[in-house]
């Protein structure tokens, strides 16, 4: 089973890397961009084929290791 | 005193860490990451550098390496633990000290010489530092912004844990002398019972008169203390 993870800064943390590319799009012309945050991607295969507990083995990836929840959100589809 | 330097893959500072321990006359050892044992130690220092190449987040996979739930239990009885640089990433990621260091405010690699306030010198990192005393130690980082929720600032700010400020040479705690954009100025914090501390500047860089100064001896000696 295929998970893909997104992991994105939270919006009251300063994202100065998403900023500047958000700064070049628009010296670029692109007048109608709002805003970008940037993120981090992760696709995980997991050996289980019960939707719930694959899903609980994710999260509990995510909240062990892949994300900072101090800092980060995330969200987990499957794929 | 026995100390013990722990080395990762992509540590860079363990020597320079390891020499000005000596030279302040600690009994030093160095521990790899993937010792179980963690040797008779009054102080763990955790270098600076790239543990693991910095690989998902700076600290993530060596706060999770086996001789980490080594230091955790020695910091958890009273162990002095010194986290630098990397090494202060590592403590947070691995919960001995709160917040997050956030890639620096102007996206660029700091490496310059920075001037410090010691806020609080009533700890056993700082006891040969007079308080508000000016300092000049070396930052050489990429995230080094630190940043916490104001709930947790104000923890540090009234609980005295905020040991080291960025600062101007006449001592303005400003905007202007803050080099990375971290919160308040904060350069290095301590944990509640003020046995471990985490800085982004090296002391250890400033041991040699002949190449730079000797502003972070006392930081080493205030140990012995």
């Amino acid at each position: 089973m295929k998970f893909s993870v997104t992991v994105t800064l939270k919006k009251d943390v300063l994202d100065p890397q998403g900023k500047v590319v958000e700064q070049t799009l628009k010296n670029m012309g692109m007048s109608a961009l709002k805003g970008i945050r940037q993120g981090k991607y992760f696709i995980i295969e997991i050996n289980e084929k019960d939707d719930v507990k694959a899903k609980a083995e994710v999260n509990s990836m995510c909240k062990k290791l892949l994300v900072n929840t101090i800092i980060e959100d995330f969200e987990i589809l499957k794929l | 005193m026995n100390s013990s330097v722990i080395v990762f893959p992509g540590s860079n500072c363990d020597r320079d860490i390891a020499r000005a321990l000596e030279k302040s006359n600690f009994r030093n050892k160095m521990v790899w990451h993937k010792d179980n044992e963690l040797p008779k130690s009054d102080l763990v220092v955790i270098p600076g550098g790239f543990s693991y190449g910095d690989y998902l987040r700076s600290g993530a996979i060596a706060a999770k390496s086996n001789i980490l739930h080594e230091v955790i239990k020695a910091a958890k009885k009273g162990c002095l633990i010194l986290g630098i640089c990397n090494g202060f990433q590592i403590l947070i990621e691995a919960g001995l000290l709160q917040g997050a260091l956030l890639r620096n405010q102007n996206l660029k690699f700091l490496s310059k010489d920075v001037c410090l306030k010691v806020v609080n010198n009533k700890n056993k990192f700082c006891n040969k530092y007079k308080k508000n005393e000016l300092i000049k130690l070396n930052i050489a980082h990429n995230e080094g912004n630190f940043f916490t929720d104001e709930r947790h600032l104000k923890i540090l700010e009234d609980k005295d844990l905020i040991a080291f400020k960025y600062c101007n040479t006449n001592g303005d705690i400003d905007k202007d002398s803050n080099p990375n954009g971290s919160i308040n100025n904060i350069a290095g914090i301590l944990n509640d019972e003020k046995n471990i501390l985490g800085m982004m500047p090296h002391p250890e860089r400033m041991v040699d008169s002949i190449i730079s100064n000797q502003d972070g001896i006392k930081l080493f000696n205030s140990l012995l203390n």
